[in-house]
C-alpha cells in the first residue's frame, strides 16, 4: 500500500535535488570525486567510497581515536617578537578555527588503559606548519615520554617550514629530531601517523623517524611540492605519486589504516610493544 | 665586512665565480681521496666526499658541488642532492666517526632535489637521516655554509658543533622568490623577501643560529688562514670529552 503511493524520482530529478542541496550539506571527496550527503562522512570524517580521511580538527581526531586524553603545554604559542601584522592576524585566525595556540596538540592519551604519549598536528592552524612553538611542544612532549617511559603517537599533518619564522622554522626540524633520538635511545617505541598532507620539512624529519609509520589511505605525503618540482625543473609529476599508496610501494610506510581501524591498530601496537614481554 | 643589502647578498651566494666546493677541499686538504656511491644504488654528484688531511689531521669532508657549465650542472643537477646523495653524506659521516675523524660539510645548495625520481627514492627520509643521524655523531662535526644554504636540503649537513657562513652567503627556509611568490602572488619582490627571511650571515649570526662569519674566499686564493682556523676549532673541540660534545650539541638547537 505505502509502496505503491512512493515513487522513485528518477535520475534527473535526483540531480536537480542534489543541486538544490547547499555546499555544506554535500561533500565531494577530493581523491575520489564521490558525492555525498555530509551526514555520511561519519563520526570518523571519512569517505564512504574509497575511505580518504578527510582533514580534520586536532581536537575532533583525539576526541575519534583516544579513550582519555590530557592536554599539556596548551598555553605555549607563537613567541612575542613575531610581531607582522598579516601573520598575527593569520594566528588569530587559526587559534579561533581550531581551539588550539599552536598548531599541534600534545599530551597524554590512553588506549584501552596503556598510557601514550600524544602528539596532532592540526592541518586547519595556518596548513599546520612547523613554527617555532610547534617544534618546542613536540621537543616537549618527547622529552616527558622518555622521563616517564612512554612511547609516542605523532599524527602528522602538515605544510612544512613555517616561512614567517624563517630560519627558526627550520630549526625545529633538528630540535625535534634531537628528542626523538634520545626517546629512541631509551628503547621507546615511537608510532608515526602520517595524515593528509605531509610534506616539506615535516617530512624531511620526525615524519619518517618513526620505529613504525602508519598512513591513512590517500593521505598527501611528500617532500617538495607538485608546484615546486613543475616550476622548478618542468617535470609534470604523475596524479598519485605522493599518494601513501605510492610511498608506501616505495617502501616508506609499514601499513595503510583506516581511520575507523586507528585506535584498534594502535591499541594493538602498544600491546606488541610493552616492556613486560621484552626479552632481557 | 663590507656591508650589503639581503638581495645582495643573495646574488653574491649565486655567483657563478664563487669558489667551489671542489675547490674548497683542494685547498684545504692535503691527500684527498674522493669515495663514492650510498651503497645501496647511486652515486649522486652533487654530494661529492672522501678523506683528507688537514694540516696532517685526517678529515671527512662531505660537500654539495655545483656544476661549472651547463653540462656539470646537469650531472650534478644543480647542486641539489638527490636521496642517494644524502645517504652518501651520511655513510661518509658514520664512517668518520668510526675512525674518529672529525667532519667537515661544505653546503651550497638551492635544496634538495625536487623532482619525482626523488620523491620515490624518499628525499624526505633521506634529509631525515641525516638530521637525526648526523646530531649524534661521536666526532666534531662543523659546517660551513659556502653560497647557497636552501631549506632541509642544507640543514642535512649543517647539525653539527659549529654552522659558519662565507660572507656572501645565505641560510634560508625557502628561497626569496618562493617567499614572494607565496607572500605577494608576485616573484619579482624578491628583494623584500630577502629583507623579510633574514637570510644573511650578518642576521643569523645575531639571531645565534649561526656561530661565526667567515671571509670570502676566491677561486685560487691562498686558503691557509681558513685552513689554521679549522684546525683550531677542530682542536677545541676534540678536547671536549665526549659526552660534553654531545650534550653542548643538542643544547645549542634545544635552544631554538
Ligand atoms: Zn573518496
Amino acid at each position: 500500500m505505502l509502496q505503491s503511493r512512493f515513487k522513485m524520482p528518477s535520475h534527473d530529478e535526483l540531480v536537480k535535488r542534489m543541486d538544490a542541496i547547499p555546499d555544506h550539506v554535500l561533500r565531494e571527496c577530493p581523491i575520489c570525486h564521490a558525492k555525498f550527503l555530509s551526514m555520511r562522512l561519519g563520526r570518523d570524517h571519512t569517505c564512504p567510497k574509497c575511505g580518504y580521511g578527510f582533514r580534520i580538527l586536532a581536537k575532533r581526531r583525539v576526541k575519534i581515536t583516544f579513550d582519555k586524553f590530557t592536554e599539556i603545554d596548551q598555553n605555549v604559542t607563537v613567541p612575542d617578537r613575531y610581531t607582522d601584522e598579516k601573520y598575527r592576524a593569520k594566528i588569530a585566525k587559526a587559534k579561533k578555527v581550531t581551539g588550539l595556540n599552536e598548531s599541534v596538540l600534545t599530551g597524554i592519551g590512553s588506549l584501552n588503559k596503556q598510557q601514550v604519549a600524544v602528539g596532532i598536528m592540526d592541518p586547519f592552524w595556518i596548513m599546520g606548519s612547523l613554527g617555532s612553538a610547534t617544534g618546542e611542544k613536540i621537543t616537549r612532549l618527547f622529552e616527558l615520554a622518555t622521563r616517564k617511559d612512554l612511547p609516542v603517537v605523532m599524527f602528522t599533518s602538515s605544510g612544512g617550514a613555517r616561512m614567517q619564522e624563517g630560519l627558526h622554522s627550520l630549526m625545529q626540524m633538528a630540535k625535534v629530531s634531537s628528542a626523538v633520538a634520545e626517546h629512541s635511545a631509551a628503547g621507546l617505541l615511537y608510532i608515526v601517523v602520517l595524515c593528509d598532507p605531509t610534506t616539506g620539512g615535516v617530512t624531511a624529519s620526525f615524519a619518517m623517524d618513526g620505529d613504525i609509520i602508519l598512513a591513512e589511505p590517500h593521505a598527501l605525503v611528500g617532500f617538495a611540492g607538485r608546484r615546486v618540482i613543475e616550476q622548478t625543473i618542468m617535470q609534470t609529476p604523475p596524479k598519485d605519486f605522493q599518494s601513501a599508496e605510492t610511498v608506501m610501494k616505495h617502501g616508506f610506510i609499514d601499513q595503510i589504516v583506516k581511520r575507523s581501524d586507528m585506535k584498534k591498530t594502535l591499541t594493538q601496537l602498544l600491546r606488541l610493544h610493552t616492556k613486560e614481554n621484552a626479552y632481557g | 665586512m663590507v656591508n650589503k643589502t639581503a638581495y645582495q647578498r643573495v646574488q653574491g651566494a649565486r655567483r657563478k665565480d664563487k669558489i667551489s666546493t671542489a675547490e674548497l677541499i683542494h685547498g684545504l686538504t692535503t691527500d684527498f681521496f674522493e669515495l663514492h656511491g650510498d651503497r645501496l644504488e647511486a652515486d649522486d654528484h652533487a654530494l661529492i666526499g672522501g678523506v683528507g688531511l688537514l694540516n696532517n689531521r685526517p678529515i671527512t669532508v662531505v660537500g654539495i658541488q655545483k656544476g661549472a657549465d651547463t653540462d656539470e650542472n646537469i650531472d650534478r643537477h644543480f647542486g641539489s642532492p638527490t636521496p642517494q646523495g644524502y645517504r652518501k653524506a651520511l655513510r661518509l659521516m658514520k664512517q668518520a666517526e668510526k675512525f674518529h675523524r672529525p667532519i667537515l660539510a661544505l653546503v651550497n645548495t638551492p635544496g634538495a632535489w625536487p623532482d619525482v625520481e626523488s620523491e620515490y627514492h624518499g628525499q624526505g627520509s633521506a634529509v631525515a637521516q641525516c638530521i637525526i643521524q648526523g646530531m649524534q655523531l661521536k666526532v666534531p662535526y662543523i659546517s660551513i655554509i659556502v653560497g647557497e644554504g636552501g631549506s632541509g636540503g642544507a640543514l642535512a649537513l649543517a647539525c653539527g658543533d659549529r654552522v659558519l657562513m662565507f660572507e656572501d652567503s645565505i641560510y634560508s627556509v625557502l628561497s626569496p622568490e618562493g617567499y614572494a611568490s607565496i607572500m605577494w602572488k608576485d616573484s619579482s619582490k624578491v628583494q623584500q623577501a630577502a629583507e623579510e627571511l633574514g637570510l644573511t650571515p650578518e642576521s643569523l649570526l645575531k639571531d645565534g643560529i649561526i656561530n661565526q662569519i667567515i671571509h670570502e674566499y676566491k677561486p685560487g686564493d691562498d686558503l691557509s688562514d681558513l685552513r689554521d682556523f679549522l684546525d683550531q676549532q677542530f682542536t677545541e673541540l676534540e678536547n671536549l670529552p665526549m659526552s660534553e660534545l654531545i650534550e653542548q650539541r643538542q643544547r645549542r638547537f634545544r635552544n631554538y
